[in-house]
């Protein structure tokens, strides 16, 4: 049974979220805007016989989700922008040793330390790998409260089924905010499809090794990174999420995610209050990026809007989905500055006006 | 009916897989993995048993070691090694990590595993050298020894002092057993294993966290024959690293 519905915190919600999807374990290391995620999970995994570790560093925190998914178990990392980097090195591995978790970034403004407001910068980061070596992790991203509540299950989920690390993305609005949610059933643990790798003791079996590095001289590197790519274009073709709202007849479309996609919600209602025909497409997963989705609504007649909370990252993917069937125009602000829904107005309405005044034209 | 004619009395333990390994000769790991090896087969723990080994000379020790592994990034074994401990808290979970792993990059987990009071058992192999890198310095090079980056041999106004990082981790109350053997002699060899039994005692009686430092040869790098290696590590670095129980909580008796 779905929960009743309950007004939450996002950072919170993610929290609750996991635990219901069977997740019992966390480890994380205290950063801003996200530290309401590992204080949820304190007090709540004892009450389910789960385990908290606040870790002495970023670095050991995914580490310790390696072991903890190693020994077969549901585990959730959370942490903003810059501990985010730190936790690269482990994520890479998780990727090559092929063992599944999800990994919450509660984006802030960067680079370096920059600023604790919500940003939307780490999309290169999150959608291209993030660290060294070929390998992608599906990457999620949540607009608010409710769409955490539904994407924390489907991280996890989707974590198992693929055996990969998953990135759960929302940002420092949305951690904070509070918003009504209803959660979907809970997932006992104890339920879960049993994992024919894990590392649990080689007694009746023979022992089992989990690594990522391959020495043979008979290409067996070579072959790893062909089976992780055969993953990730399955992956690619199977797991693509994304909204559309107001966008069948629409002249201009908004391409927003996470906050900026609220935003743009907004400026869509007012645009058509208004007699303008503006829709709204939302990417849900940026990896794998909904290509073709976004391709079905371009055309001559249409003019894609690119609105992001960064100096311009998603809108490379937007360039390689419309290529030339429309005309791209982008307009973002990155440092945690937030606009406003008649910021973007302005930006749709220049868009569809051609002058240029808010935005501009982005040549492929 | 004809009587036997000879009883096997030597074998290799059932935690070594029957395979050649790749260390060179006279290198100390043969002889850590063989003492490892036969402490889990007499206290019955090999089934039982999940080993993250280190970045280093030992990063293939999933290929020898016939027991459950897990690869760890650079320096990090304690943090992979916490996570499964805490998931399966029923098995029994040891670490096998060399200077530069535990030391240097590692420091931190190292010492944040070991102040929590981890059930782990850790494995420490000191060479003062990088071994699988090719012979740079280490965090446990002596003063004046000279790699591949200390020429001239170490300096302690350019390079700092030897870490002793068995000491430090001993002033943390979650760490019950610390002992520093060599694995230079048939005596020390004989030591060392008593100290990993003990250790292991410790993981399986909940006592805390105890780490076993072996003192062990390079001769490739450091351009010795092995019985050179081995009497450098008395003449040398027992100075600077006196074998001894360092601390010891247990309240076993020997």
């Amino acid at each position: 049974m779905p929960s009743e519905k309950m007004l939450m915190r996002g950072s919170d919600t993610l929290a609750e979220a996991a635990v219901r999807a069977g997740c019992r374990y966390f480890f994380g290391y205290p950063i801003t805007p996200q530290n309401e995620l590992p204080e949820y999970m304190s007090r709540r995994l004892p009450e389910v016989g789960g385990t908290f570790i606040q870790a002495e560093s970023e670095l050991a925190a995914i580490n310790m989700v390696l072991g903890a998914s190693a020994a077969g178990a549901r585990v959730l990392t959370s942490s903003s922008s810059p501990g985010v980097s730190l936790k690269q090195e482990g994520i890479s591995y998780l990727a090559g040793q092929e063992l599944p978790a999800v990994i919450a970034n509660m984006m802030r403004g960067g680079p370096g330390l920059g600023n604790i407001a919500a940003s939307a910068a780490d999309y290169f980061q999150a959608t291209r790998g993030g660290a060294h070596g070929d390998y992608r992790t599906p990457v999620l991203a949540a607009a608010g409260c409710q769409d955490l509540a539904e994407l924390t299950f489907d991280a996890f989920d989707l974590a198992d089924k693929y055996r990969t690390p998953v990135l759960l993305l929302g940002d420092g609005l949305i951690g904070q905010v509070m918003e009504p949610v209803i959660f979907p059933d809970p997932i006992d643990p104890a339920d879960l499809p049993p994992k024919d790798y894990i590392l649990d003791g080689c007694a009746g079996r023979e022992p089992r090794a989990i690594y990522s590095m391959l020495l043979g001289q008979q290409g067996e590197l070579y072959h790893h990174n062909m089976k992780l790519q055969e993953k990730y274009q399955e992956i690619a073709e199977k797991e693509q999420r994304w909204e559309e709202y107001q966008a069948e007849d629409a002249e201009v479309i908004v391409v927003a995610y996470g906050t900026a996609s609220r935003i743009a919600m907004a400026a869509v209602d007012q645009l058509r209050a208004d007699g303008v025909k503006a829709g709204l497409f939302r990417p849900i997963s940026l990896y794998p990026y909904p290509k073709q989705a976004l391709r079905d609504l371009a055309g001559d007649k249409v003019k894609v809007a690119v609105f992001e909370l960064s100096a311009g990252q998603m809108v490379e993917d937007v360039m390689l989905s419309v290529g030339e069937r429309s005309e791209i125009y982008f307009y973002g602000v990155p440092g945690g500055v937030i606009p406003t829904p008649a910021d973007v107005e302005a930006f749709l309405l220049s868009v569809l006006k051609g002058d240029g005044s808010v935005g501009r034209r982005v040549v492929l | 009916m004809s009587q036997v004619a000879y009883e096997k009395i030597f074998t290799r333990p059932e935690s070594l897989k029957p395979v050649p390994t790749h260390y060179c000769p006279g290198c100390g790991h043969s002889v850590a993995h063989r003492l490892v090896a036969e402490c889990l087969d007499e206290m019955g723990l090999r089934e039982r048993t999940i080993g993250v080994p280190p970045v280093g000379c030992a990063v293939l020790a999933y290929n020898y070691f016939n027991f459950d592994m897990v690869e760890a990034p650079h320096g990090r074994a304690l943090a992979v090694a916490t996570g499964i401990k805490r998931v399966e808290p029923d098995k029994f979970v040891l670490t096998y990590q060399g200077d530069g792993d535990l030391a240097a990059i590692g420091t931190a987990e190292t010492i944040h595993a070991a102040n929590r009071g981890e059930l782990i058992s850790c494995i420490f192999i000191n060479n003062a050298i990088y071994g699988m890198t090719g012979g740079q310095m280490a965090p446990t090079s002596l003063l004046g020894e000279a790699t591949t980056t200390t020429p001239g041999g170490r300096d302690p106004q350019r390079d700092g002092r030897p870490i002793d990082i068995s000491r430090m981790i001993a002033i943390c109350d979650g760490v019950v057993y610390v002992e520093r053997c060599a694995l230079n002699s048939v005596k020390g060899i004989r030591k060392a294993k008593k100290a990993i039994r003990k250790s292991f005692q410790a993981q399986l009686d909940g006592l805390g966290f105890s780490l076993v430092e072996l003192l062990s040869p390079c001769p490739t790098n450091m351009k010795m024959t092995p019985q050179q290696a081995w009497e450098w590590i008395d003449d040398q670095m027992m100075e600077t690293y006196p074998p001894g129980v360092i601390k010891d909580t247990t309240g076993y008796e020997d």
